[in-house]
């Protein structure tokens, strides 16, 4: 049955001030990029010479190279892991050590970076390993291994569970059933995990600070070094590129969901 | 046996690799961190002593052991520094959650009364400044309150101040900081909350002959009490070991935890310290992390 | 308009003080419409509710009965029309200053209340004292027999018990009108027979006025004493069960509510009190003349199944050789046994197939009809009616 609307006006104004409070900044940011001049008050036209100066900013591509390696590298191994996790906890009903497992998944989530990161530095040093470009890897997998197993294991929930035993009754093993029917339906979650870790590792500061070692800083890490001297013009240019690109995951991420959010969706109520 | 028995099985064997991930870089990190703040700071590398070195033989580890001691601990109790970086820590966490409580609250609200369709519009928006980049976003911060910033530039404009007003390096920047940052973990889980309510609650509720304010207060609000807990720790817990926006946003005379572990890991090289003040950090959100794995696994397995 | 709650606790409980004395109009809906978007869900409806009667809205999904009733609750607002409770037009009132409570399809109970609670919550709304709220929860409580239930929260009830919990929530303020959408949809078969039952005496005891929506028309007419069937939006027909069934103003009131035979037609020549009737599966049939005259052009004359009778060779005794009756020679094609009844498909030698329905007299009956038996069906010119088709 068609219903009325039930937004008051309370309702949208808050809904269009709570938007405009969290696109403005971002906004002004990506404009000023363009901005000739080098100082906030003036506008000096608009131009490219910021986006220039980065690309000749040797630093600079580096970092971004190495956080582009270490933020594909680490979301691809924390989908992995993190989709199994999802697995074992949505459909893997009571097993010894769940709530360790559960536990130790959901903590990363809130823990402050400053604990993860230091404890990980320290086991680092204990194994005398070389800091760079895999430390800092493992460091982010374990971070976003636990948004992605949140992320599936929410569409894992939601599936219809008949789908599965549809399949087992026409012949598949319970392995079998997963791979052909469950997989593809929750392919589209699997995917915006991916994009998720890749986004959290491509952003993270403080983890990344205390993992990598000499000559591997990453993206953030030089923005924020740059950024404690003041503001920079080249750093709104760095910033907009890389609003550009999580901008196209994003609608890679959000045409992927919509596919799968249609189907086999469960139909009982959660 | 039931279908579910049957997918059960090999469904725990997926386990096994996260499981021993985990394990292997969380859980025994945190040892890590228990040993060192045991130890003693060394000029060397690593910049601390004793180091169990397992080739050494049963005496040497026996001596190892004997040298642990809690005096980095004591240090902690001692030097009002600690004292005060751990109530401000706490003090802004509660602060800064209430705020994003009162802000993120009616926008929860607005986007769970929107009709289905532009529901999941309106997620997607408040997502999306989420996924880019926090820091880039505290960045945009600084470029909007810097001293000839946007917001100066604006207030002189519209003539409500007669001078520049330094808003950098201020508790008020701070608290715009987290606040921009932390919104969406306030959001989404309240509006998952109320977006799973029944209308007919709250139709019910003014056909019984509650006015609108009532039938929030009385039947909205306390069903979203779950969604209230659940956005609320998840934005405190995190806030409280805080580094980069105190550290970028908020003055220099007063410092959060995660402040000071920082300097007294990268600038002292003091890693025993830092390590002692983390164990007293996760000492002291021991119990809203607690609070928080209950909460969280309810919603999750509530799916099932 | 007050919240308070009358001193005297009347029958009715008007809120005005004034009883409106059962038979008058207690609410007139004038000329009601309202649309969403472009679709116009209801469509100039005026219809008159009697104090201290059972009303049914039927019709099937769509037809703008759901939209109605809650425009009478106030969550929705007409966008023509008046809705006049004694002299005010409510129809713009909030819900929450009417004096009209409704009983929700799901109950929508306050899941984090006690049944208690719940049941006291409209009238703690209403400012009523302590005491008062407490004994008028007890006579609620007692009145649906949920003794003992007080304290559990709706979680813990099964769904007849939360239906009446709903039922008693919405009766605790004493309005002048309850409405119920769909009540006892999710209830099973057994459950709704007497919950039926229980609904009807309770608002006989209470002397209340019912509004009820549904869908299920046996529902509306073991319940209602008036029912308005609606279509697309428009009211059809308001009419007494009895009279919804036996004269149907439509052809599709009359397929809608009840099982019907239907024979398209249309020549009529008249005969004395009469018509005939050239139908095109049956032949001619002899129909009496409806009280309102039929246009010329297409006609449908109807016959319920259970007007139809069955016999080997046709009517026996004296008037039933009378030859006004109708007589249809046919083979039984179709035999449906239903326990009480058995319906009996005919096809006609005509062409046509009339249904027919026998009730089961006996309990072992040798002289049943079985298949492709030939049989005569039969029905006199009043069992039937003319509509236009």
């Amino acid at each position: 049955m068609r219903k009325a609307s039930r937004l008051s006006r309370f309702n949208v104004a808050s809904l269009a001030l709570g938007l405009a409070f969290l696109y403005l900044p971002i906004l002004i940011l990506v404009i000023y990029s363009f901005n000739a001049s080098r100082l906030v008050t003036v506008w000096g036209g608009w131009s490219l010479r910021w986006y220039h100066e980065f690309f000749n900013d040797r630093a600079m591509i580096e970092a971004a190279w190495m956080s582009l390696r270490v933020a594909v590298s680490s979301a691809t191994i924390a989908t992995l892991l993190g989709t199994l996790a999802a697995v074992a906890l949505s459909r893997g009903e009571r097993f010894r050590g769940r709530t360790l497992f559960s536990g130790m998944l959901y903590a990363p989530l809130v823990m402050p970076e400053v604990i993860t990161g230091l404890s990980l530095l320290l086991l680092f040093v204990a194994l005398n390993a070389e800091r760079g470009f895999w430390t800092v890897t493992i460091a982010h997998t374990t971070l976003t291994m636990c948004f992605v197993a949140v992320v599936v294991q929410s569409r894992l929930g939601s599936l219809d569970r008949s789908l599965e035993e549809a399949a087992m009754d026409l012949g598949c093993d319970p392995v079998r059933a997963f791979v052909s029917v469950t997989l593809p339906l929750i392919a589209p979650a699997i995917v915006a995990g991916w994009m998720l870790a890749f986004t959290l590792s491509l952003d993270d500061l403080v983890i990344a600070s205390f993992t990598t070692g000499p000559g591997s800083a990453t993206l953030p890490i030089r923005i924020y070094s740059e950024v404690r001297l003041g503001v920079k013009p080249e750093i709104n240019a760095i910033c907009t590129l890389v609003i550009a690109l999580i901008a196209v995951v994003i609608v890679i991420a959000s045409l992927a969901s919509k596919l799968s959010s249609s189907q086999g969706e469960s139909a009982a109520p959660l | 046996m039931s279908a579910r028995r049957i997918f059960a099985r090999p469904a725990r064997f997926a386990a096994i690799a996260p499981y021993v991930w985990m394990v292997l870089f969380f859980l025994v990190p945190f040892a890590f961190v228990l040993k060192i703040s045991l130890s003693q700071t060394a000029i060397a590398q690593p910049p601390y002593e004793p180091v169990f070195d397992p080739m050494a033989g049963w005496d040497a580890l026996k001596a190892a052991l004997a040298a642990l001691s809690f005096d980095n601990f004591r240090l902690l109790a001692s030097d009002d520094i600690y004292m005060f970086a751990y109530l401000r820590s706490l003090t802004v966490a509660v602060t800064a959650t209430a705020l994003l409580l009162l802000i993120g609250y009616p926008i929860a609200y607005g986007m769970a009364r929107l009709p289905k369709r532009w529901q999941a519009v309106a997620m997607v928006l408040v997502i999306v400044p989420f996924w880019t980049s926090f820091l880039i976003r505290i960045y945009a911060w600084i470029n909007i309150l810097q001293h000839d910033g946007l917001l100066n530039q604006i207030l002189l404009a519209l003539h409500l101040v007669s001078q520049p007003v330094v808003w950098l390096s201020t508790d008020s920047a701070m608290y715009i900081g987290i606040v921009y940052s932390y919104l969406p973990f306030m959001i989404l889980p309240l509006y998952a909350t109320l977006a799973k309510m029944e209308p007919a609650l709250e139709e019910a509720a003014a056909d019984l002959g509650a006015p609108p304010w009532q039938v929030f207060w009385l039947v909205t609000f306390p069903l979203s009490l779950p969604g209230v807990g659940a956005g609320a720790l998840l934005c405190f817990i995190p806030i409280v070991g805080e580094f980069v926006i105190p550290d970028l946003l908020a003055g220099s005379n007063s410092l959060m935890i995660g402040q000071t572990l920082w300097l007294e890991f990268f600038t002292n090289k003091d890693w025993p310290v830092a390590s002692a003040a983390a164990v007293v950090l996760l000492a002291v959100l021991l119990v809203p992390l607690l609070l928080y794995e209950r909460l969280q696994k309810r919603q999750l397995e509530q799916g099932r | 308009m007050t919240d308070e709650l009358p001193k005297t606790h009347g029958a009715t409980g008007a809120a005005d003080g004034d009883a409106v004395a059962a038979g008058q109009p207690l609410l007139r809906i004038e000329a009601v419409a309202k649309s969403f978007g472009t679709f116009r869900a209801v469509d100039g409806v005026s219809l008159d509710i009697k104090a201290g009667e059972f009303f049914a809205l039927l019709g099937p999904s769509g037809c703008g009965k759901t939209t109605l009733l809650r425009m009478l609750a106030g969550f929705e607002a007409p966008d023509e029309g008046r809705i006049l409770l004694g002299d005010k037009d409510i129809a713009q009132a909030l819900p929450h200053e009417r004096p009209i409570n409704m009983m929700f399809q799901n109950y929508a109970l306050f899941p984090h209340l006690s049944v208690r609670d719940n049941i006291a919550f409209g009238l703690k709304r209403a400012g009523m004292a302590r005491a008062d709220i407490a004994t008028r929860v007890a006579e609620m409580v007692a009145l649906v027999k949920l003794e003992g239930l007080e304290k559990r929260k709706p979680d813990q009830l099964s769904g007849g018990q939360r239906q009446r919990v709903a039922l008693a929530r919405a009766l605790a303020r004493r309005p002048q009108l309850l409405l119920l959408d769909e009540p006892l949809a999710a209830l099973d078969k057994k459950l709704r027979e007497s919950t039926q039952g229980e609904l009807m005496a309770l608002q006989r005891r209470l002397g209340m006025t019912f509004i009820i929506v549904t869908h299920d028309q046996e529902e509306a007419m073991t319940m209602a004493s008036r029912i308005g069937v609606m279509k697309s939006g428009k009211l059809a027909q308001v009419a007494s069960p009895r009279q919804l069934y036996e004269a149907p103003r439509s052809r599709w009131i009359a397929e809608f509510v009840g099982d019907v035979n239907l024979f398209d037609g249309e020549s009529k020549l008249r005969d004395g009190h009469r018509l005939i009737i050239g139908t095109r599966d049956a032949g001619a049939l002899v129909v009496a003349e409806p009280r309102e005259p039929v246009g010329a052009g297409k006609l449908a004359v109807a016959i319920r199944p259970e007007k139809v009778k069955l016999s080997r060779h046709g009517p026996v005794s004296e008037a039933g050789r009378e030859t006004a009756i109708n007589r249809l020679d046919g083979v039984i094609a179709d035999i449906c046994y239903l326990g009480g009844t058995t319906t009996y498909k005919v096809k006609l030698d005509t062409g046509g197939t009339v249904q027919a329905s026998v009730a089961n007299n006996a309990r072992i009956d040798v002289d049943a009809y079985s298949l492709n038996q030939h049989v005569v069906a039969w029905f006199t010119p009043d069992d039937c009616v003319v509509l236009q088709s």
